[in-house]
């Protein structure tokens, strides 16, 4: 992940050179607050993805499925088919079954007005200029606040009027934005400055935010499960190559002797 | 009854020979294909451009095992061929390096192919006797082009989804035919089944067929005239005894090392995409088209990959203020056949009138069609370089230093366009990607003009090559 932000920079820069200033598109399809940084040492974290897997199938599972992982899968994460049966499987599906939602399609279109979305690949879909989609779930999932305003009552700071209510509420409990005014070229607007909390949950904010950051490892690993093997091949794909080149190039020097 | 055929080998080789031209294919391709002593950098370009050809035919064929062309929801409420796609991803052993070898690959060709057309505008290679070579180079392009636009579509994403909605709507703006037009390339009235699958035809069979004919007949004739040089200079102007080239090398072996060469040190940078950044940064698989097509939500910004950029730019830039700059340019041009007369008398009069309809026809259509026209012959000007280029020398070592300038104005212009073509469209990037436009077809349509004048520095009569 580092390296596709260090391309992007990159190419950012290349055109800042050529004196573009203006953001680009990826950029601005960002969201409205800045991203904070999720720890990405849990991307390789057993327990933490295990601990993901296990708030997602708890309290995410209910409406949003990851439909291109199986449940078998999840052994990937060091978990045994006795552990992923009997802890993980919480609906009637069998072992090497999609992991679906538990609510029919069909069921949350009509009660809800839309289909829940399926978060197999949400942590690539999210990503922008702003951040990885791992920060964006990272932050997205701890910026939820009361908003009387809402028809569920809440709101939140990365995804303004989302539809979805505060599923972790009593974990983190239950916090107020307070806003500042801004105003820049003569007009007015409101940015978010702070989160205070009116009701403490039964975590502690610290414990809270590591909570999310294994639901978030969980997630990234399910978007893009093969991308440490993909590196670890990577790098001896890279060792060979440098390897055939150094004889490539000799092999082509010993021809071009004779050319004079 | 033909002559006897003289078979030099004997054994397995000569029985093929003595039925099929394996030992002169052999010679006239490889061994005895004399090729310029003194290519440089830039002449990697076209060999990678056939590695990378195979690399996409033959992950390709994989893909095409497991990917399904179907537009219907599964189970789960995802698109099959989205879905498809994530079970290469995932389920398919190395199917992801397959698909990230594919996706990576479409990138890289437009990289060597762009390269590769770079080279061939500085050296004067498309110059007589090869206007041909260039002319299939072209051809290829535009292939690449459709190949590139219809598999975009197949992972069936949003911004697949999206782009070729965008693509496809601008043949709407065809005068005349145009609705009709777009229904009948969609086959239904919005991008849906019929044109995932006719896409996915396109894009499995049909292009890939012109293409690697087109190919074929790129190199067939590169080995019938012989390759051009950084020099510009005909080698086969000087021969020794035998009838060879003294400037030329056989390209086997030293050039088929030489691009292996090549090759290891592209490997290396395709290998650092495909196994640390496939999606580059978002300019290679774009994070919206992790996003199943969804035809009832419409991104709030609907960008193409980068390699369609500059054209997408150049598009954009066509507004219905700016079409007085193309009338000018008609003006101006029925000016010209009125001044320099460049076919005659009767051709002065036929081309005024071509140019004053035109001016006319530049306001009385809709700015939209012309916009489509621009991104088109942005790619079709091309074709006539040959024939634009008044140049007396060929390659740009000898051409005056002020024409070195106005290439590499074009080159960074066309990295402008193609960083404004990922942005949304802003008041300042109009009025920059206008200039842009103006400048890209400025530097084509007034060759004619600009390429013979100046001081030219002298051609040598032989390549300049250092030994190494």
């Amino acid at each position: 992940m580092n390296a596709t932000k260090n391309i992007r920079t990159l190419i950012a820069s290349a055109a800042m050179v050529l004196g573009l200033g203006a953001a680009p598109a990826l950029q601005a399809a960002g969201p409205a607050v800045a991203l904070d940084r999720f720890p990405e040492g849990k991307l390789t974290d057993v327990a933490a993805l295990q601990g993901g897997a296990k708030i997602y199938m708890n309290y995410c599972l209910g409406c949003h499925g990851i439909s291109q992982v199986r449940y078998n899968k999840l052994r990937d994460i060091g978990l045994t088919e006795e552990q992923i049966k009997s802890n993980l499987i919480l609906t009637q599906a069998k072992f090497g079954d999609p992991i679906l939602s538990t609510i029919p399609l069909k069921d949350s279109k009509e009660w809800f007005g839309k289909t829940p979305p399926d978060l197999s690949l949400t942590a690539r879909s999210r990503s922008s200029g702003a951040g990885t989609g791992a920060d964006w779930i990272y932050t997205y999932l701890r910026g939820y606040y009361l908003d009387p305003s809402r028809p569920t009552g809440w709101n939140n700071t990365v995804y303004p009027a989302v539809g979805m209510p505060h599923v972790l509420w009593e974990l983190q409990g239950q916090n107020r934005a307070e806003f500042k005014k801004v105003s820049s070229h003569g007009q007015g607007s409101e940015v978010f400055s702070r989160f205070v909390n009116e009701k403490p949950g039964s975590l502690n904010p610290a414990e809270y935010d590591n909570l999310v950051a294994d639901l978030t490892a969980f997630l990234a690993w399910v978007a893009d499960p093969v991308a440490q093997t993909r590196k670890q091949v990577g790098v001896w794909v890279l060792i060979f190559l440098a390897l055939f080149m150094v004889f490539a190039w000799r092999l082509n020097a010993s021809f071009w002797r004779d050319v004079k | 009854m033909a002559a006897e055929k003289q078979v030099q080998a004997d054994g397995l080789l000569g029985w093929v020979d003595r039925r099929f031209p394996l030992i002169s294919l052999y010679k006239t391709h490889l061994s005895e294909y004399y090729a310029p002593k003194n290519f440089n950098f830039w002449y990697f370009f076209g060999s990678l451009a056939m590695v990378v050809l195979g690399i996409q035919i033959i992950t390709g064929i994989f893909l095409v095992m497991h990917y399904k062309p179907d537009a219907s929801l599964n189970a789960a409420g995802i698109p099959v061929a989205f879905a498809s796609v994530e079970y290469i991803m995932r389920e398919v052993p190395f199917g992801w390096l397959i698909r990230y070898m594919h996706s990576t690959g479409a990138s890289a060709f437009f990289v060597v192919v762009f390269l590769h057309m770079f080279r061939g505008l500085m050296y004067g290679s498309y110059r007589e006797p090869r206007e041909l070579i260039w002319i299939f180079g072209c051809m290829i392009f535009l292939c690449l082009m459709a190949e590139a636009f219809f598999g975009y579509l197949l992972p069936w994403g949003q911004m697949s989804y999206w782009g070729a909605q965008v693509i496809v709507n601008l043949f709407a703006a065809v005068p005349l035919i145009g609705p009709d037009l777009a229904i009948w390339i969609r086959g239904d009235f919005v991008v849906g089944d019929a044109t995932l699958n006719r896409f996915f035809a396109f894009h499995v069979i049909a292009i890939p067929l012109v293409l690697v004919g087109l190919v074929a007949a790129h190199i067939i004739a590169l080995h019938e005239v012989g390759s051009n040089n950084p020099d510009g200079v005909e080698i086969k102007a000087k021969k020794d005894a035998n009838g060879i080239p003294l400037d030329g090398i056989p390209f086997h072996p030293y050039y088929t090392v030489h691009d292996i060469m090549g090759f290891a040190g592209f490997a290396i940078l395709f290998a650092a995409v495909v196994f640390f950044a496939p999606e580059f940064g978002g300019y290679f698989l774009e994070y919206n088209n992790f996003i199943p097509a969804d035809p009832l939500v419409t991104p709030p910004h609907i960008a193409p990959v980068w390699y369609f950029t500059p054209f997408y730019s150049m598009l954009r830039a066509v507004t219905d203020v700016f079409t007085w700059t193309f009338v000018a340019a008609a003006l101006l041009g029925a000016y010209g056949f009125y001044r320099f007369k460049p076919f005659g008398q009767m051709g002065a009069y036929a081309g005024m009138a071509a140019m004053l309809v035109l001016a006319v026809l530049f306001r009385l259509l809709d700015a939209k069609f012309w916009g489509v026209a621009v991104m088109g012959g942005a790619v079709i000007i091309l074709f006539f370089l040959p024939w634009l280029d008044k140049s007396p020398v060929k390659s740009i070592r000898y051409r005056p230093s002020w024409q070195k300038w106005l290439y590499g104005i074009f080159v960074v212009n066309f990295f402008v366009l193609g960083y404004l073509g990922v942005l949304p469209p802003t008041p300042v990037g109009q009025i920059v990607s206008q200039l842009g436009t103006i400048y890209y077809f400025g530097f084509f349509m007034l060759m004619p003009l600009w390429t013979p004048l100046g001081e030219f520095k002298p051609v040598p009569d032989r390549v300049i090559f250092q030994a190494h």
